[in-house]
């Protein structure tokens, strides 16, 4: 049962090395993902961070103004998520808030 | 698991860098506009050095370093930090966390943004940063009276 | 780009992982999985997504590692599987 897993844990690595092949080499110009027209014949998204990020917000790391002022909201719902955890945590967990349950 | 250890050699480590790795969030939160780094990476950092002192030091000294009553109220206001800046530019008629409409005197649009970006990176910083201390204490509480 | 370098980084990555799967000792398993992390970190950063490299060594292999300690210190040390 052993051997099994191994043989089907490799075999399935085989399987993405040989997926991998048909992917476009790291930071290729040439590939899709990098074109400035996408498939449809419309302008990409990324295109327009680029060339005005410096310009809209002032400031010269992109992913910080891609994350903090474009996809903004998507920020802010990764730190509800991180809020919900602490709360769900402490309502679980608290030690003073178990030992009320108990009294009563 | 027990408070504290007894060795001088991890109080005196623990207690030489704490403080650098704070200076050092610090810098990843402010400094995210021109280096990588940002909210997110910087509470991390922030979070890492007060559970450094956690682990080393005695109750009595971690409660005075930072106290576990304070966890969850601080992360609150590090979400109402962030959802406030984008209420605000939405009082102010434009969009929600449009930064270009925040009520600062005397800036232009783009440097309006660049301090909005700051100001919810500032209030990513503190929630992340107290929720996961705050994580970490819950998840360290004995049951003393689990017979009761 | 330096294609050794990151061979040799990818082949410690599978043992770490593998370690990390097969050994009795908790704790041995949360400290490979760290190892882990941070070899992840190296390839995201070679592969120049600089700020998803920094997330992942802040967090993986410096809180989660300290909340799975936590854990097993609360429970059991000894894996049964």
């Amino acid at each position: 049962m052993k051997y099994l897993t191994y043989i089907s844990i490799g075999v399935f690595a085989l399987l993405l090395i040989y997926a991998a092949y048909g992917l476009p080499y790291r930071g290729d110009p040439n590939a899709l993902v990098n074109q400035e027209i996408s498939l449809t014949g419309t302008p990409v998204a990324s295109s327009y961070y680029i060339e005005n990020a410096m310009k809209d917000a002032n400031t010269p790391n992109m992913v910080t103004s891609v994350l903090g002022d474009y996809r903004a909201f998507d920020t802010l719902g990764e730190e509800v998520v991180i809020f919900a955890a602490g709360m769900i945590c402490f309502l679980l967990l608290n030690r003073e808030r178990k030992r009320e349950a108990r009294k009563q | 698991m027990k408070h504290g250890s007894s060795s001088p050699i991890i109080l005196l480590l623990s207690r030489v860098l704490s403080p650098y790795i704070m200076l050092f969030g610090m810098y990843v939160i402010f400094h995210g506009h021109y280096s990588p780094g940002g909210g997110f990476q910087g509470g991390a950092l922030l979070a890492s050095s007060i559970i450094l002192i956690r682990i080393a030091m005695e109750e009595k000294v971690h409660q005075l370093h930072f106290n576990k009553d304070y966890g969850i109220p601080l992360g609150a206001i590090g979400v109402l930090i962030f959802f406030g800046v984008g209420f605000i530019a939405l009082i102010m008629g434009g969009y929600f966390l449009d930064y270009g409409l925040l009520p600062f005197p005397g800036m232009i649009t783009a440097e309006l943004r660049f301090y909005g970006i700051l100001l919810i990176e500032v209030g990513v910083g503190l929630a992340v940063m107290t929720i996961l201390v705050s994580i970490y204490d819950n998840l360290l509480e004995e049951d003393d009276d689990e017979s009761i | 780009m330096h294609w050794e370098l990151e061979l040799v980084l990818y082949i410690f990555l599978v043992i770490s992982a593998v370690v990390s799967l097969h050994v009795k000792d908790l704790l041995t398993a949360v400290v490979s999985l760290s190892v882990f992390s941070y070899i992840l970190a190296m390839l995201f950063v070679s592969m120049g997504a600089i700020d998803v490299g920094f997330t992942e060594a802040v967090v993986g292999a410096g809180i989660t590692g300290v909340l799975y300690i936590v854990m097993i210190f609360r429970t059991t040390r000894k894996s049964n599987d």
